[in-house]
């Protein structure tokens, strides 16, 4: 067994430190539900992990004046319970709470299922389709980026070895906007999307769409964006007419690969289908808010 | 090798040990406490068979390290019930034949405690989806969701004894 260091600093300067001391052999955990099962079976082999739990940027959740700031490491359990990010970020919220059984909502994060950069993360295209920053801290302070450039490819993040991610922040969203997010798995509980379809809807007054964006997962090497959905759904009203086209280009926007979770054919058809019902629930949680 | 001294509060009772960094909180409750009636499954958190509170939250012991629980609140089975007095769920358990090879069983009590102590009247899809991460290769889970059903109207029913007792 290899040696290895354990430290949970109590400041995002404490952690950054540490991560400069030893040069990229450090490993930060926020929930561990992806760390410990990556350490047990060999694939990496950290000189010491970092606990974040103990900063408290990465451990709360605040209210910001245009939004809310959600600290990497706090849990999916935690965020499950925030009314107001259930009230006004849906898709975010039912998105993180598919990752796993109740015992690992307790632990897992959005921070760490960003981290991971896995292209089957269940909360990556939600944070992307309701526009996420990332805010980072390394050595020369903080930065913000969107979420949507934070994953390179599969396991690689644009953070740099001495950088940590400390918290996310969903900016507010115009009244009539809402978000769902829908996955494709074979059972209905604790397995990896096949296919998983983040929708944010914004409509005007007359209920035409004045803002729509879809984000696609495990259909590509990362989370991906529906570039032309825009176009297409902009100025229209959410039929089935608009949703036909929306889920040719979904369709046509899928890279995936063939695996035992699905072939290229079946995840390409069910990114369209899944688009679809992700705009309609979307759509309907506006009128239904609307209503009240 | 690097030794951590641990000081959290394991069913109530403080207690203090030396674990090195790659031991979960498992390793930590079955090796250094000798607390066995928390069971090994899987390792990876997909069965639950570790399944304790940490502060209050359900978490797989596997999942967390024993350096992470410091200062933390941690439940295992062995805080539920005791051998003269069984735990409302271990005795629906036991009635309706809920387990049968027992690895499972330990995991299965504290996540539906777990369940029943926030929520006391769940509905039967409700306790399926709570348990989901919780595996049983030998009933079927039939017998369980039974079981837990049937604790839960007997907790129920001990609160408002409980609530009636104190009016009166």
């Amino acid at each position: 067994m290899h040696q290895m260091n354990f430290a949970a600093p109590k400041t995002v300067a404490g952690a950054v430190k540490l991560l400069v001391q030893n040069k990229g052999r450090s490993k930060v955990i926020a929930g561990g539900t992806d760390l410990l099962v990556q350490l047990r079976m060999g694939k990496i082999k950290p000189g010491i992990i970092i606990d974040i739990k103990n900063i408290k940027e990465a451990n709360q959740i605040t209210i910001e004046k245009n939004g809310v700031r959600i600290g990497a490491a706090v849990s999916g359990a935690v965020v499950g319970e925030h009314e107001s990010i259930k009230r006004n970020w849906p898709g975010v919220v039912e998105a993180l709470e598919l990752i796993g059984s109740t015992q690992i909502q307790g632990r897992a994060s959005l921070g760490g299922n960003l981290c991971n950069g896995s292209p089957a993360a269940d909360s990556v295209p939600a944070l992307i389709a309701n526009e996420a920053i990332c805010r980072i801290a390394g050595p020369n302070g903080k930065r913000d980026i969107k979420v949507q450039n934070f994953v390179k490819s599969p396991s690689k993040t644009i953070l740099k070895r001495d950088e940590i991610l400390t918290s996310l922040f969903l900016p507010d969203k115009p009244n009539k906007s809402s978000s769902a997010y829908l996955r494709l798995i074979p059972r209905t509980e604790m397995d990896i999307a096949v296919v998983g379809v983040a929708a944010s809807l914004t409509l005007d007054e007359n209920n035409k769409c004045l803002d729509a964006i879809i984000c696609l997962g495990a259909v590509a090497p990362k989370a991906t964006v529906v570039k032309t959905a825009k176009k297409i759904l902009v100025g229209k009203k959410i039929n089935n007419d608009s949703l036909a086209t929306l889920g040719m280009a979904c369709e046509d926007t899928c890279d995936p690969i063939n695996d035992t979770r699905g072939t290229i054919a079946y995840r390409t058809k069910v990114a369209g289908v899944l688009a679809k019902r992700a705009v309609q629930i979307a759509h309907t949680r506006i009128l239904e808010k609307a209503n009240l | 090798m690097n030794k951590h001294h641990v000081s959290m509060s394991v069913n109530g009772d403080p207690v203090e040990i030396l674990c090195e960094t790659q031991q979960t909180l498992l390793d930590c409750l079955r090796d250094e406490l000798y607390l066995t009636g928390t069971k090994e499954g899987c390792s990876t958190g997909d069965c639950g068979a570790c399944s304790v509170t940490l502060n209050g939250r359900l978490v797989c012991s596997c999942l967390v390290l024993g350096v992470e629980a410091n200062g933390c609140d941690v439940q295992t089975i062995e805080g539920i019930g005791s051998e003269k007095t069984l735990h409302p769920l271990q005795k629906t358990f036991l009635e309706e034949a809920a387990l049968q090879c027992g690895v499972c069983t330990p995991g299965f009590i504290v996540a539906a405690k777990s369940l029943l102590d926030e929520k006391p009247n769940p509905s039967e899809e409700e306790i399926r989806y709570w348990l989901a991460g919780n595996l049983c290769r030998c009933t079927g889970y039939d017998k369980i969701i039974k079981a837990v059903i049937k604790a839960a109207k007997i907790m129920r029913e001990e609160n408002e004894q409980r609530t009636n007792r104190r009016a009166n």
